[in-house]
């Protein structure tokens, strides 16, 4: 159970305003967990708030978080990404790679049946690939299987599959949702799975949960799957309550109208640690797969000067930023890879905070002088730009704020300017007219990030905004994902973080947490890297403690 | 009168396509596109070929008149299209769902406004400068200024959290459809009062000062004068005579906000989790939706331009002056 969750998706990278409407989930965890063991019970309702409504229930052919987090309660894939974000058995039972990394056998369980009543086969595996790649269906998911020469269902529990060339991701996409064939062939066929009316009112997957009701922009309703392939979920009915406002979130936290949310760090921090609050929820911490950055493009000729962006890394206190943006509730970021995954690589160059140490290699790259305003000059320039940051995104503008003060003690002017998201990308960043910006990234399990630093990805639809280009980089991140040997891959993309470290193409800020809060009376969550919501058809509350008799 | 009715019909008809043209012009001119949610988060190569799929279903592809052509046509067809977003649903449908709760709380809410602000207007008129004219002036000023979401979060605070008595968010409970039908509808009812109370207090201001103005004219009028010189007694004096004048531009400014009515309010539907028109149309609107954007505002131009038409009519209805004087303008 991965709830809230873009990494099911293959190769997906988020581009994510920073407002809250980031699907800033579960990843690596710390907590304060201590729940205490009872029996598990059958039965109650849990209701969890979604920020905003659900735009779909085929989420194969969706984009956005509270989709995905509905869906993934519905629907299941072959493989997917266990507590400890290691890829593990779903619908697959087992899996075979051939020596060359170009042959892959998957082997589906045999118990599984569609919430219709259908047996769940290799047809069905086949049928959803196939919807993947077909050029009408209005997906982003499709292009991980680029690699694939041919699918076949070697009998009906056992699929193979062959590559073209080795691809690290190559298993990673057979997490991709599983849709019915039986229900779903006609309207996949013609493009039209949108307007399929199981988009709406009647969605089939294999899931532990089944759909009972979607009342648009209000809530939707679930209820447990009995004939789930692992065992009926304890928990007998889900409510998603749609509240777009995180303050009448809270409210309904405190008044116990909602067992569970997330948490926005003001709330996390000081308004939730009074006792009745702590004895009716846990609140849970972890490092979610969101990092916020300074982005510099590097088409100007200033910041192509990488010792310029080493000084603004120096210059800029990241602890200072996230004790005054997250309340203290993120983690440093050192690099594109959140601490604590396989791929991450602690032994890159710091950049401590240090404004001297800014001043002398901003003077080294030729900006010695300073005018009356106490402003950097070099051949007479004034060393200023704009830095822009999204509408509706506090955080964003915060991180600006303390980035333009701590760059003007060593002589840089920073204008901020906070630009409409949509136009921010479109009229700035896509048209790579653009000084400075502060975004974040969304970041998968796998650590194939090719399309935001490969020199050849910066098309203005592309992701490598900044133009960023280094031959050392490109051969990485090619050698990265060519191959399926993880011990390998670790090698390059170690290197790979060196180089970063080194190049400071971005200056990386930090990683946000994500700060979910769950009413005590819910048992069986274990927080884990991937964060908490894995386990949901565990979870249960024990029968003394039912709150909703209903269902 | 009929004659004129239609003419004003006829007439209507250009400008709503002149208001459908500006608008759908001014919308396509703001940056964005609809394909940018769905696709623009990632582009890898098949999200650039989404995003050309997306144009084409879309017709985005298409140069604008030629998508405000296919529009219009469609629309003439009384055909509203399909949504852009990714549950491409008929516009009609989504605006549906969403329009009887809107309109439910904003009759609801005009409703206790009327039969509010007309006694408090004519009660600080014919006690002017009194300490009841005095306390209901500071009373709705006090309304108007207060911010609709800052009085949600206190009464929400109050009545929710510390007393318990009413629920703070949504339309009904969890547990709603497990519920007696009497049950069912109290819930229902409990959970409107908050955002009922919350509108009616900000809108309360506006009509009292117009029923306190109107009322305080027409006293003032000599009919009034004969009235009393007549020996009326004061209630029939002011309850028949003197009311009966003073409604009249209330009529007009009720007339007016009907288009207002599905219009929703963005603030107290986010605040209160209600899925009403104000909560569709922003999202519509960041979504770049432009489907649901252009229907909205066909209906709501409709509206208003029947609501003049109606306000004009009953003017000459009420008021012979004008009944006479269109008479004449016509020979």
């Amino acid at each position: 159970m991965r709830r809230g969750d873009p990494l099911r998706l293959p190769g997906l990278l988020l581009l994510l305003v920073l407002a809250g409407c980031g699907p800033d989930a579960d990843s690596a965890v710390e907590v304060a967990a201590g729940q205490g063991s009872a029996k598990p019970a059958y039965g109650d309702t849990y209701i969890e708030a979604l920020q905003g409504n659900i735009s779909g229930l085929i989420p194969n052919v969706l984009s956005d978080g509270p989709s995905f987090e509905v869906a993934s309660l519905m629907y299941n894939g072959l493989v997917k990404y266990d507590k400890d974000l290691n890829l593990a058995g779903e619908l697959a039972e087992s899996w075979q790679y051939s020596r060359d990394c170009l042959d892959l056998t998957l082997n589906l369980r045999r118990n599984v049946r569609w919430h219709d009543g259908q047996p769940f086969t290799a047809a069905d595996v086949i049928f959803t690939y196939e919807t993947m790649i077909n050029p009408k269906t209005p997906t982003a998911y499709g292009g991980d299987f680029k690699a694939v020469e041919s699918v076949e269902a070697v009998d009906q529990y056992t699929v193979h599959v062959r590559y073209k060339h080795p691809s690290a991701k190559a298993l990673q996409s057979w997490s991709v949702w599983m849709l019915p064939k039986h229900l779903l062939e006609t309207a996949a066929g013609e493009g039209k799975l949108r307007e399929a009316p199981q988009n709406r009112t009647n969605p089939v997957g294999t899931g532990p949960y089944l759909f009972k009701e979607w009342r648009s922009g209000e809530k939707v309703v679930l209820v447990a799957n009995p004939s789930y392939f692992e065992g009926r979920p304890y928990i007998s009915r889900v409510v998603y309550r749609i509240i777009p406002s995180s303050a009448t979130t809270f409210l309904e936290l405190k008044a116990k109208g909602v067992d569970g949310a997330k948490l926005t760090a003001l709330q996390f921090k000081r308004q939730t640690e009074y006792p009745a609050f702590r004895k009716a929820y846990v609140k849970y911490q972890y490092a979610a797969n969101v990092y916020v950055y300074l982005g510099m493009n590097l088409r100007d000729p200033r910041f192509a000067d990488r010792r310029v962006r080493q000084a603004f890394a120096h210059a800029i206190n990241k602890r200072e930023i996230i004790d005054g943006v997250r309340l203290g509730l993120a983690r440093e970021a050192t690099g594109p890879y959140k601490p604590g995954t396989w791929q991450y690589n602690p032994n890159v160059h710091q950049y401590p905070y240090d404004p001297a140490k800014a001043a002398s290699l901003l003077a080294e790259a030729g900006w010695n002088e300073k005018n009356s305003d106490g402003i950097l000059l070099k051949n007479g320039q004034p060393f200023k730009f704009d830095l822009l940051s999204a509408q509706g995104s506090d955080e964003g503008r915060k991180v600006a704020e303390i980035i333009q003060a701590s760059l003007k003690d060593i002589g840089v002017q920073v204008e901020i300017r906070v630009i409409e998201w949509a136009a921010l990308l479109k009229e700035y960043i896509k048209k790579r007219n653009f000084e400075a910006v502060i975004l974040a990234w969304g970041i998968t399990p796998d650590p194939d990030q090719y399309d935001i630093w490969h020199s050849s990805k910066t098309s203005p639809d592309e992701l490598n905004r900044i133009g960023y280009a280094n031959p050392v980089v490109d051969e990485l991140l090619e050698k990265g994902r060519g191959t399926c040997i993880e011990a390998d891959r670790k090698k390059y993309y170690d290197r790979l973080q060196e180089v970063l470290a080194d190049d400071q193409p971005i200056v990386f800020l930090y990683f946000r947490d994500g700060l979910p809060v769950v009413s005590s009376r819910v048992r069986g969550i274990v927080p884990s890297p991937i964060g908490i919501n894995y386990n949901f058809n565990e979870w249960f509350v024990p029968l003394s403690l039912h709150r909703y008799t209903a269902g | 009168m009929f004659g004129y009715a239609l003419r004003r019909l006829i007439l209507a008809i250009p400008l709503l396509i002149g208001i459908t043209f500006v608008s759908f012009l001014v919308i396509h001119l703001a940056p964005g596109e609809p394909v940018e949610n769905q696709s623009g988060e990632s582009s890898t190569q098949s999200d650039a070929k989404l995003r050309e799929r997306l144009r084409e279903i879309y017709g985005l592809d298409k140069p604008l008149h030629v998508q405000y052509w296919n529009w219009v046509t469609r629309l003439a067809r009384l055909d509203f299209g399909r949504s852009f977003s990714p549950d491409a649903r008929p516009v009609l449908q989504k605006i549906g769902e969403r329009l009887p709760i809107t309109l439910l709380l904003n009759i609801v809410e005009l409703m206790i406004i009327v039969a509010l602000a007309i006694p408090i207007g004519v009660l600080s008129a014919t006690r002017q400068y009194s300490t009841f004219d005095k306390v209901t002036t500071v009373f709705v000023f006090v309304g108007f200024a207060t911010p609709d979401f800052w009085l949600a979060l206190m009464l929400m605070i109050l009545f929710g959290v510390q007393l318990g008595w009413l629920p703070i968010s949504g339309l009904r409970s969890p547990t709603w459809e497990y519920l007696a039908f009497w049950r069912q509808q109290w819930d229902f009812v409990a959970h409107l009062a908050l955002p009922i109370l919350v509108a009616t207090f900000g809108g309360l201001a506006g009509f009292s000062r117009y029923m306190r103005q109107s009322m305080l004219e027409v006293v003032r009028q000599d009919y009034i004068q004969s009235a009393r010189a007549k020996g009326l007694s004061e209630s029939v004096v002011i309850g028949k005579h003197a009311l009966r004048n003073a409604l009249l531009p209330i009529v007009t400014v009720l007339g007016l906000s009907l288009p207002g009515l599905i219009g929703g309010s963005v603030i107290v539907e986010s605040i209160f989790a209600i899925p009403g028109m104000g909560q569709l149309m922003v999202q519509a609107v960041f979504e770049r939706d432009y489907p649901v954007i252009m229907g909205n505002l066909v209906i709501v131009a409709t509206l208003t331009l029947v609501a003049n038409l109606i306000a004009d009519l009953t003017y000459s209805l009420v008021d012979p002056r004008i009944r006479v004087a269109a008479r004449r303008g016509r020979r």
